[in-house]
């Protein structure tokens, strides 16, 4: 049977189940909504304890990565990650989950090449392509200056 | 009330960007490390065109706790450095407003790492 790339599209659409889409995303909304607005309740804790406008998104970062990477290590969060999908991935635990998962799982092959040279598997993409975009807005913004 | 609001707002902006991310999964099949990749430097993108901190003037960590706002983070970090320092600033900014998030998470994975117990392959 002679079918165009099309046809076979449309039948092996039929064929595989449904796409839960809509739970996916209902779960991706409410864990992601969740955690940042357990950041929000952060962020206003430290500014009551007087932490600077500029301070405290920081320390709601440090405290979220710190959590989510104890989390990781209990296992804990990639069982949720399972269900919230990117609910767990967008937030910057998501980050902190890609540096110690990958960290935690390669331990065996050794301190060096193992466990530390694997916290880049994800975070160090992340880290090389946003830093170059940051470094050519900042060669934009300066000759933006000259002139 | 003003807390309820704040809160309110983080979680409903904070879920939307996290949906857009699950469906950019779902339809796309990109990856989940091309997602991140990506939502860092559209934050830069955003950060720098200036849209991005009004949103997380808004929203708050609703806005900043999201990879987004760690791009956004990086460009305003540029874009101080830049002022201060000029071309040199292009290449110091960026690590220099995101080094917390960044430390944070490579000494407490490595911390984590070391106290877990290594599995058999």
């Amino acid at each position: 049977m002679k079918m165009t790339p099309e046809e076979y599209g449309e039948l092996a659409r039929q064929a595989s189940p449904p796409s839960p889409t809509g739970k996916n995303l209902a779960m991706a909304f409410l864990v992601g909504g969740g955690i940042c607005m357990l950041g929000e309740g952060l962020r206003l804790c430290y500014r009551a304890l007087g932490a600077t406008e500029q301070n405290a998104p920081t320390l709601v970062s440090v405290t979220l990565v710190a959590l989510a990477v104890a989390l990781t290590g209990l296992g804990v969060y990639d069982k949720l990650a399972k269900v919230a999908g990117a609910g767990t991935l967008v937030p910057i635990t998501g980050f902190a989950n890609a540096v110690a998962s990958p960290s935690i799982e390669f331990k065996s092959e050794g301190l060096v090449l193992g466990l530390a040279a694997k916290m880049f598997l994800i975070a160090g993409p992340v880290l090389v392509y946003g830093t170059a975009a940051s470094v050519a807005y900042g060669v934009l913004v300066w000759l933006w200056g000259l002139f | 009330m003003q807390v309820l609001t704040a809160l309110v707002k983080a979680f409903l902006v904070g879920g939307a960007l996290c949906a857009a991310g699950q469906l950019l999964i779902d339809r796309t099949r990109l990856t989940p490390a091309r997602i991140l990749t990506s939502y860092v430097v559209a934050g830069v993108v955003l950060g720098g065109l200036g849209l991005y901190p009004k949103l997380v003037e808004f929203a708050g960590a609703g806005a900043s706790v999201p990879l987004l706002g760690f791009g956004s983070l990086l460009a305003q970090g540029v874009r101080r450095a830049v002022a201060q320092q000029g071309l040199l600033g292009a290449l110091t900014g960026g690590f220099t407003a995101a080094s917390a998030g960044i430390t944070a998470a490579l000494f407490f994975s490595l911390l984590a790492a070391l106290a877990a117990k290594s599995k058999a392959k």
